[in-house]
């Protein structure tokens, strides 16, 4: 077995120099290796059937499409790269990163502009502000996505700590508003710091004993710590309700002012037609407030001291503590801040849903953060962003599009295979290009500030 | 003292099953140091070839020979899983030596999550039960309140661990390739210039740990008899503490830290809180990663400036 | 001697030990004494005493393996000493027991800077950034923990300015002003040295400790170091400790010379002292004691040869 696997390297490396027949010899390898991995997961499918036992299906169309598939992608991509270095290609050439810079430049005020008026243009490309619904929902989903991804991109870009248990922090915001409002009820405006700061808490109090681990064992430990957040939240109902949750959490008020039909409601105060929509409106630029001030702290905070000692951390820890940084502290605040912002984030989750539940806190929602972080270049606010869109918004997009039913049957739901491609994309960006789709680093000073 | 028996039976089987998963886990920290995050999704996807070769012996070629079937699974799983770690080693983990710090643990944490939905898109998402191979039990101990029993599952379980063990060990002890491994473990270029085949070695221990893991999935399968495409997470995450516990890099303390953790859950279940099982897992990770990152058997680490 | 970690001063004890440590600089601003390092059973530093005088370039060298860089890594707080103490006395007489500071105190109170063999700037951070990170202390203060900062108060704004204008500064010492706004990972080797001093500068050290900052270097770049060098110790009141293999740096610029071969000092003195000094022309040369006048004759070294 594994001398007779070892022979397709030694054709990569043969293939890099020889033309055709080596390509064609390459691919067709890679695609004997897939038909290898399909047997039998792919090629049978088990299913329960009418009796107890499981019933198999063959299905050896699939794996030869797959491995077909996988022949012409490996092909082109032989082609394409020719003899390259991959590593180089890793490194990017500059004219891409230029380009994606400007990219940037341009795409930044374009999302933040459809951002600020997302509301009103789907209600006018809907027709009305109750038909806009959809697009203001899933503004408020992708939007919490952004934040929670500049929110960790602070502990991850900038400081450099893997943080695998990200969510926990959420919950901790999340249960924080639920509980208060529920049990002592508090008013959102008064929970909502709160939360942050109890999440806040939350981190210094893992981050304490933690921090001083090296770098691949603090994300199994703040792993271990988000699953442990979670099971307790399971299996102690007396607080948090157990698996059922916290339900009927109260709604959010406009400063005070609840969103109701009646004569102290939000709209009779303003001299307006009572709108259900208004709610969500609000909703909606609650987020965007809170993310944008996420947004706001980090780029000061990357100005400052602090921050530069963050990013320095990420560099080299060693030569930060000759230079008299306390790299213990200096983690602990980066991990505190990131906390904080799950923490706002999560009771802004709390208040929209009315309902919370562990089933929202579990890893795979840490992953889909950190996925979001990774594919924007870690570090960079606009790739975050653009990261949280293209990841969240994209899938639910394609839903809708009726020709991918049409080719790939009334069944398919692009939603299903969003993880699979999360999963891919973690490692396709970790090979190609390590530093994310936007790499590019700005200063966070220039010497030109001198004669300021 | 009855229930006590029994309860280390059951804890004995089941660290086992976590001592086989660690080994890969503390092989490949070893030779690259990096945790290869994926393996509990490779041990998931080991039971399911299980599960598919099981059934299609038993109903379509209508095998009855238990031990036959039993053989030939395992022998099924253990080199399509081995084509699975070659293949992700090759793939994800290969092109990044070199890279930044980070990066093989997060494309290892992408190949974990395209490795459960890959098998929840192809094979859906419904627990999949099998019909139990083997019932009889050995009573070891009778008195009028209590048996204390050895099923031939158990039996079958730890004999299979040990045998394989035993295998592995002298695999790693007295062939080249085990000194190559343990070369390039020490020092991959200076084993480079010694004219050690380092990518193949590296992909022989990616591939042995990936077959450890398919006996580990095989008997997942055979013990509990279901499994579902997320049942590699947790024991994945047990089977790391063990790992850690025991001291990573390791290869007995990877077992001794499996059947701990095995004996520490199964004890827990039964005299604390069945629900809080995991918690005390997690909890092990923690304490011994903050306390003793070099576990049981391993060597401290010593910072180089 | 009981107390505990932290910044202790020890006026009463300050004498003590210079008396029992004979020789040396009159006013030490580092005191190693009867150090030793152990690593399971190797012995890397064997009971090592010497002083580094205030306003001197001191260098310790010694053949590979003489366990240099150990000493550097104890006294920058790197490694905890298995014996022995490490003073630091600053001007004013304030001491520090460096053996006993926790890592980062080493250079933010007793204000110990360093470089390292094998460079370690932020390579991803540009060159001015670089020298910033190392103002850390002053301006963290200045802007008040992060706190003020975030506001966005002047305050905080002129000591950043005083900050660039500081490493600006520096810059024009090294001569990179022009690549201040480069990744300081982008910079030609000799360049990336020059940065690391001037990173180590900017913390404002009594004590400087060079770890082999020659290595690598053209002759033209070393006789820039050499400036540069001189240039610390004269207008700066800061000593510094280096360790060297390049002997031109090292017999044309240090005041005082220590020699160290399997992690015993077997010379201390001026460059003159060490030169003729049998013991370490023996080290060096690999050979016993007694066949040293031998090896002399038979290579032609008279102790007048630089």
């Amino acid at each position: 077995m594994a001398s007779g696997s070892t022979t397709p390297i030694a054709a990569t490396a043969r293939a890099e120099a020889s033309p055709l027949p080596g390509l064609i010899k390459d691919a067709g390898l890679f695609a004997l290796v897939t038909l290898g991995l399909c047997v039998p997961i792919v090629s049978y499918r088990t299913d329960l059937g009418q009796g107890i036992g499981l019933v198999i299906t063959s299905r050896w169309g699939t794996v030869f499409a797959l491995c077909a598939a996988i022949f012409v992608l490996r092909f082109l991509q032989q082609l394409y790269l020719g003899g390259r270095d991959r590593r180089r290609a890793a490194r990017a050439p500059i004219a891409v990163v230029e380009g994606a810079s400007r990219l940037g430049a341009i795409l930044a005020p374009i999302t933040l502009g459809i951002a600020l008026t997302l509301p009103l243009l789907a209600a006018l490309g809907a027709g009305s502000l109750g038909e806009g619904r959809y697009w203001i929902d899933l503004g408020i989903l992708i939007l919490t996505y952004v934040m929670l991804g500049w929110g960790l991109n602070i502990v991850v870009g900038l400081a450099g700590l893997l943080d695998l248990g990200y969510v926990a922090f959420y919950a901790v915001g999340a249960y924080s508003y639920a509980l208060l409002s529920t049990v002592f009820g508090l008013s959102f405006w008064v929970c909502l710091p709160m939360a942050g700061l109890f999440a806040a808490a939350f981190g210094v109090l893992l981050g304490f004993p933690v921090l001083r681990l090296r770098g691949d064992y603090l994300a199994i430990v703040t792993l271990a710590f988000g699953e442990i957040i979670r099971l307790v939240l399971i299996n102690w109902t007396d607080f948090s309700g157990g698996s059922a949750g916290i339900s009927s959490i109260p709604r959010v008020s406009f400063f005070g002012l609840p969103f109701t039909a009646g004569e102290s409601g939000f709209a009779a105060t303003f001299g307006l037609a009572f709108n259900p929509m208004h709610r969500l409106v609000f909703l909606y630029y609650l987020i965007l407030v809170l993310a944008l001030v996420t947004n706001l702290v980090t780029l000061r905070m990357r100005r400052l001291p602090l921050g530069r000692a963050w990013e320095a951390l990420r560099e080299d820890e060693i030569a930060c503590r000759s230079l008299g940084i306390d790299t213990t502290i200096t983690k602990l605040t980066a991990f505190a801040l990131g906390a904080m912002f799950a923490g706002f984030a999560g009771s802004f989750f709390a208040v929209r849903q009315a309902f919370v539940s562990p089933e929202s806190f579990n890893f795979l929602e840490s992953a889909i953060i950190l996925a979001i972080v990774v594919l924007g270049g870690m570090g960079s606010q606009i790739g975050v962003a653009i990261a949280a869109i293209v990841m969240v918004g994209g899938p639910e997009l394609l839903r809708n599009l009726g020709f991918l039913k049409a080719v790939f049957g009334e069944g398919f739901d692009p939603n299903e295979y969003r993880l699979l491609l999360f999963g891919l994309a973690m490692v396709a960006m970790m090979v190609f290009r390590p530093r994310g789709l936007i790499s590019e680093r700005t200063p966070s000073v220039t010497i030109a500030e001198r004669g300021r | 003292m009855e229930f006590f028996a029994q309860q280390f039976i059951n804890g004995l089987t089941l660290g086992s099953i976590y001592g086989l998963i660690a080994i890969g886990y503390t092989m490949v920290f070893g030779i690259i140091g990096m945790v290869n995050f994926a393996h509990g999704d490779v041990f998931m996807v080991s039971a399911f070839i299980a599960l598919i070769a099981f059934l299609i012996l038993t109903t379509w070629l209508g095998l009855s020979s238990v031990a036959l079937v039993f053989l030939i699974v395992l022998v099924v799983a253990m080199v399509l899983t081995a084509l699975w770690g070659w293949a992700i080693e090759r793939v994800a983990y290969r092109p990044l030596r070199g890279s930044f710090r980070l990066a093989p643990l997060i494309s290892a944490i992408g190949v974990s999550i395209f490795l459960s939905n890959f098998v929840q898109v192809v094979q859906g998402a419904r627990n999949k039960p099998v019909p139990p191979l083997v019932r009889d039990v050995i009573v070891l101990y009778q008195n009028e309140q209590y048996t204390v029993t050895l099923s031939y599952k158990q039996a079958i379980i730890m004999v299979t661990t040990a045998v394989l063990l035993a295998g592995f060990w002298y695999l790693v002890q007295k062939t080249p390739f085990g000194r190559a491994q343990r070369a390039v473990e020490q020092d991959r270029r200076m084993a480079a210039l010694l004219g050690i085949n380092v990518d193949r070695t590296i992909s022989l221990t990616f591939v042995l740990g990936a077959a450890l893991a398919a006996v580990a999935g095989t008997l997942y399968l055979l013990y509990y008899g279901v499994v579902s495409f997320s049942d590699g997470f947790v024991p994945g995450v047990k089977a790391f503490t063990a790992a850690v516990l025991g001291g990573i890099g390791s290869l007995p303390g990877a077992v001794i830290g499996g059947i701990i953790i095995g004996l520490i859950e199964t004890f827990w279940s039964a005299y604390f809180s069945i629900e809080y099982k995991d918690v005390a897992a997690f909890l092990i990770l923690i304490v011994v990663l903050i306390f003793k990152p070099s576990g049981i058997l391993g060597r401290p680490e010593v910072e180089k400036v | 001697m009981t107390l505990a970690a932290g910044p202790t001063r020890l006026a009463t004890v300050k004498d003590e030990p210079l008396a029992a440590m004979p020789g040396g600089p009159a006013d030490p601003v580092l005191i190693v004494d009867h150090l030793t390092m152990r690593f399971g059973g190797l012995t890397a530093v064997n009971d090592l005493s010497f002083k580094v005088g205030r306003g001197d370039i001191t260098a310790l060298i010694g053949p590979n393996g003489a366990g240099k860089t150990t000493v550097f890594n104890c006294i920058t707080g790197f490694y905890k000493p298995t014996e022995g103490m490490i003073r630091l006395v600053q001007k004013g007489g304030e001491t520090y027991m460096l053996e006993r500071l926790p890592g980062h105190d080493v250079n933010r109170l007793a204000r110990v800077a360093r470089t390292f063999q094998n460079i370690r700037l932020f390579p991803r951070m540009t060159v001015l950034e670089n020298l910033l990170v190392a103002m850390h202390k002053p301006l963290m203060r200045a802007s008040g923990f992060s706190i003020l900062g975030i506001l966005g108060l002047p305050a905080y704004r002129s000591a950043e300015k005083a900050g660039i204008d500081k490493a600006a500064a520096w810059l024009d010492r090294i001569g990179l002003t022009a690549r201040a706004d480069d990744a300081a990972g982008d910079l030609p080797y000799g360049d990336q040295r020059r940065l690391e001093i001037a990173r180590a500068m900017c913390t404002d050290p009594v004590l400087l400790c060079l770890d082999e900052p020659a290595a690598g270097l053209n002759p033209r770049e070393s006789s820039e170091l050499n400036t540069l060098l001189r240039l610390i110790r004269d207008e700066y009141d800061t000593s510094v400790l280096l360790i060297e293999h390049d002997m031109s740096v090292v017999m044309q610029i240090s005041d005082r010379i220590v020699v160290l071969d399997y992690g015993i000092k077997i010379a201390d003195g001026t460059p003159d002292d060490i030169r003729t000094d049998t013991r370490v022309i023996a080290a060096y040369l690999g050979v016993d004691d007694e066949e040293v006048a031998a090896v002399e004759a038979e290579v032609g070294l008279t102790g007048t040869q630089a």
